[in-house]
């Protein structure tokens, strides 16, 4: 089955990485696999997307808008942002800390990650992930994006099950950081299952 | 075995695959991964090199090919601004060994200075243009770009944009490669010495070889799908923009119970993968069956306007959709949804449209330098300095172009490649009054920011380079240059001296500092402020991706008074206000 699955978030997060382990997870199934990524520019702190398409017969790398099955926003804001491309009866997975802009810190105008949860709540069927503090347990800030898919992976939304994701990621990250990454895993379907 | 590539990989396994001998270029999105994935691959037969530009890497690799080598070139469309003297010229001369020049387009812009188009370079130079529709596309189409290179013994232009160049498809790559040999350099002063006459007899041959390429009807990547009597003609990213809206056009017609009309029927498209020169006779065949034609393509109207040439050229009663009739944009990027409304109102098909509840304000996310970037540390300290004094900043292509953000405000010009050094001398000679700052990254600098400093210390404009050496190219992803003692080769070399540079050409005082000993730098701006003539400053730190975070920053309770100065004027992405109080943000922090 066809699966379109969009993540955004704050440039330099691990978003490519989490649509590579995806694709590859699907591919290990047999299944074809496109993706889309931000590179260059906006990586530096900017907003950044990345698509990620499973199945056959995909024509275009990017989803068209109300076509997401899933949307993992590792920023709130940014979720919202891309709220228009989850198709009627999707899902957002989000984790709840808000990265403000410099421009947001300079000028005064904050925002907050509680109002973007609350019209995701409103628009939308919303699994809210606190996703520093599984980081905070794992002993590493760089495992959001690992945490962020082993919550869609529970899901049952991403196509791919749990031991799935674990496989790609024995297979995409240093080993040495194995072991980090699947203790990640492991307090992220806890912490989704207690949810 | 099948693996996952983004466009930039399959290019470089195509290039690969084809027998490629000598790969050069210089880095800029969205090309870079090209060259890269070429020098991750190598089996040690290749020759590789980031060249310290576009004009230079695309001279070496001629050389090569004149010996037979089959060679690559890579860069992004302004890059191909820098390289278009000699390809130019080597249109004339032509090749002995296949030469694929790949020059990635950028739509949006996303990351470049212009929305140009290779296609009309392509028309411009008179040279075959190849212009992939996706990934798996370009992996098979680079392939045969060579051969049709060597075949027409001529350069050939390959033109992935950023749509294509990082999208990632499942691609089956084999697992051996391929051996090109070749013959070597054949001295014959009458085929590599471009001469007035030379150039003459060749122009004839071109114009020949080109007429004859448009009358081929089987060319595998131009094609005609479907039977119908709307066209739609589209090329490159395009395509699937175009096939994803037939489908979810098709989709909404089945549940508006009208699932017996078969849009493939109606629709009849020409897919132009190679649009110069234009395949003539192919689309004389499409525009007798059809009557009308949208024209789907990013950029310049290219196809669109061929085939209007086309209609009056043959009196046909068909018309052109496009651009130049208001039906699709110009400028910016094509996305699934703005062309299937434009397909939607073609095939005069509703289409439906839920508008969700208005969102709350979201911020602004521009590209910011990042937490700890040593030009941060660098602006702020001529900032410091000048304060209170008349000045103007010009600066340059690269991460610190961000510079031009509050709260630094430190970027008043920027244009090209190098442009920084030369444009700070033109403002001087209208204020002479007010001091001139050019800022220039490293890799930069040797790319072509050298000429522009002869030009001042020759013509004596006093103006005060600031040289922003963080040891790489950063923003397209570190890569070496002639100041990091590293080659894509992996050898280590002798590091060309910027600083030795400058007091060759005879800059009169040229200082190095540590940017973030802010006192030393300020003194080092003022003291360069007082001399006349020209100046240099090196700000010498390396990119903060590039070092080992040593622990996050803390502030110091004791002496902060919360007044958020820092906040102000710094501008550092890891420094937040918490409930009312400046903290930092250490997931962030470089330290």
């Amino acid at each position: 089955m066809n699966k379109s699955i969009l993540l955004c978030g704050v440039g330099g997060k691990g978003t490519v990485l989490a649509s590579r382990l995806i694709a590859a997870s699907a591919m290990a199934k047999g299944s074809e696999a496109r993706t889309a990524e931000t590179i260059g520019m906006a990586q530096r702190g900017g907003s950044v997307v990345s698509h990620v398409r499973t199945g056959e017969h995909i024509y275009s790398s990017l989803i068209p808008k109300g076509q997401a099955d899933l949307i993992i926003g590792f920023e709130p804001a940014e979720a919202v942002r891309n709220l228009p491309y989850l198709k009627k009866d999707g899902l957002v997975i989000v984790n709840q800390k808000a990265v403000q802009p410099v421009t947001a810190t300079l000028g005064g105008m904050q925002y907050t990650g509680e109002e973007m949860i609350d019209y995701l709540q409103k628009e939308a069927q919303v699994v809210v992930v606190d996703g520093d503090a599984i980081c905070a347990q794992a002993g590493s800030v760089k495992v959001l994006n690992i945490v962020l898919l082993a919550v869609a992976a529970a899901s049952g939304k991403l196509g791919i099950t749990v031991e799935e994701l674990k496989e790609a990621v024995k297979k995409g990250v240093k080993p040495k950081f194995y072991a980090m990454n699947e203790q990640a895993i492991d307090l992220a379907v806890k912490s989704y299952k207690g949810m | 075995m099948k693996q996952l590539l983004m466009g930039n990989e399959a290019i470089a396994k195509g290039a690969i695959q084809a027998g490629v001998n000598v790969v050069a270029g210089y880095p800029g999105t969205p090309s870079t991964e090209v060259l890269e994935t070429v020098a991750k691959n190598n089996n040690g037969n290749i020759y590789i090199e980031w060249s310290v530009n576009e004009k230079a890497a695309l001279e070496v690799a001629a050389g090569a090919s004149y010996a037979g080598a089959r060679t690559m070139v890579t860069m992004k469309q302004v890059g191909l601004n820098v390289a278009s003297d000699p390809l130019m010229c080597l249109a004339y001369i032509g090749v002995k060994g296949g030469m694929v020049v790949v020059v990635a387009d950028d739509p949006g812009p996303i990351s470049s200075q212009t929305e140009q188009d290779t296609r009309k370079f392509a028309e411009y130079s008179k040279l075959p243009v190849f212009d992939p529709s996706s990934p798996e596309e370009a992996y098979e189409m680079i392939q045969a770009a060579f051969l049709y290179s060597e075949q027409y013994q001529t350069p050939v232009l390959f033109r992935p944009t950023t749509r294509v160049c990082h999208a990632c498809a499942t691609i089956d790559v084999p697992e051996t490669v391929p051996e090109h040999t070749w013959e070597g350099f054949v001295k014959d002063p009458g085929r590599w010495v471009i001469f007035p006459r030379l150039s003459k007899e060749n122009h004839i041959k071109i114009e020949a070889r080109n007429a004859q390429i448009a009358r081929e009807k089987n060319n595998p990547w131009n094609t005609i799908q479907g039977r119908g009597r709307l066209g739609i003609a589209t090329g490159g990213v395009s395509v699937s923009y175009v096939k994803e809206a037939l489908e979810n056009l098709q989709s909404s017609l089945a549940e508006k119970g009208q699932p017996e009309t078969d849009l493939m029927k109606q629709v009849r498209l020409l897919q132009v993968g190679m649009p110069h020169p234009f395949p003539e006779a192919l689309a004389e065949e499409f525009l007798n069956e059809v009557d009308t034609v949208l024209v789907v393509e990013e950029l310049d109207p290219v196809i669109e306007r061929n085939l209007t040439y086309l209609c009056g050229k043959y009196g046909k009663q068909v018309r052109i959709l496009g651009k130049e009739t208001d039906h699709l944009p110009y400028a910016g990027e094509y996305t699934n949804e703005s062309v299937k409304s434009a397909l939607a109102a073609y095939l005069q098909i509703e289409e439906e449209k839920t508008e969700p509840s208005a969102p709350p304000q979201m911020p602004v996310r521009p590209p910011v330098l990042c937490a700890g970037c040593p030009h941060r540390a660098s602006f702020y300290a001529v900032k410091q300095a000048m304060k209170g004094k008349r000045a103007f900043f010009c600066g340059d292509i690269g991460c610190y172009t961000l510079g031009n953000a509050k709260p630094l405000d430190m970027v008043d010009t920027c244009l090209c490649m190098g442009a920084d050094v030369t444009i700070a001398q033109g403002l001087k000679r209208t204020e002479p009054g007010t001091t001139a700052f050019s800022f220039i990254g490293d890799s930069t600098f040797f790319a072509s920011g050298m000429t522009g400093v002869v030009n001042a210390v020759y013509n004596q404009t006093d103006i005060i380079l600031v040289v922003l050496d963080n040891s790489t190219t950063a923003m397209t992803g570190h890569q070496p240059h002639p100041g990091t003692g590293m080659t894509m080769m992996g050898d280590v070399v002798e590091k060309v001296s910027i600083e030795k540079i400058l007091t060759a050409i005879g800059v009169t005082s040229v200082e190095t500092v540590n940017p973030l000993d802010l006192q030393a730098s300020v003194a080092a701006v003022q003291k360069a402020a007082a001399l006349p003539g020209v100046k240099a400053i090196i700000f010498k730190s390396p990119c903060i991706a590039l070092v080992k975070p040593d622990g996050a920053c803390t502030i110091d309770r004791e002496t902060c008074i919360n007044c958020k100065k820092c906040i102000r004027e710094l501008g550092c992405p890891a420094i937040v206000v918490r409930n009312g109080q400046v903290e930092i943000e250490s997931s962030m922090c470089t330290g």
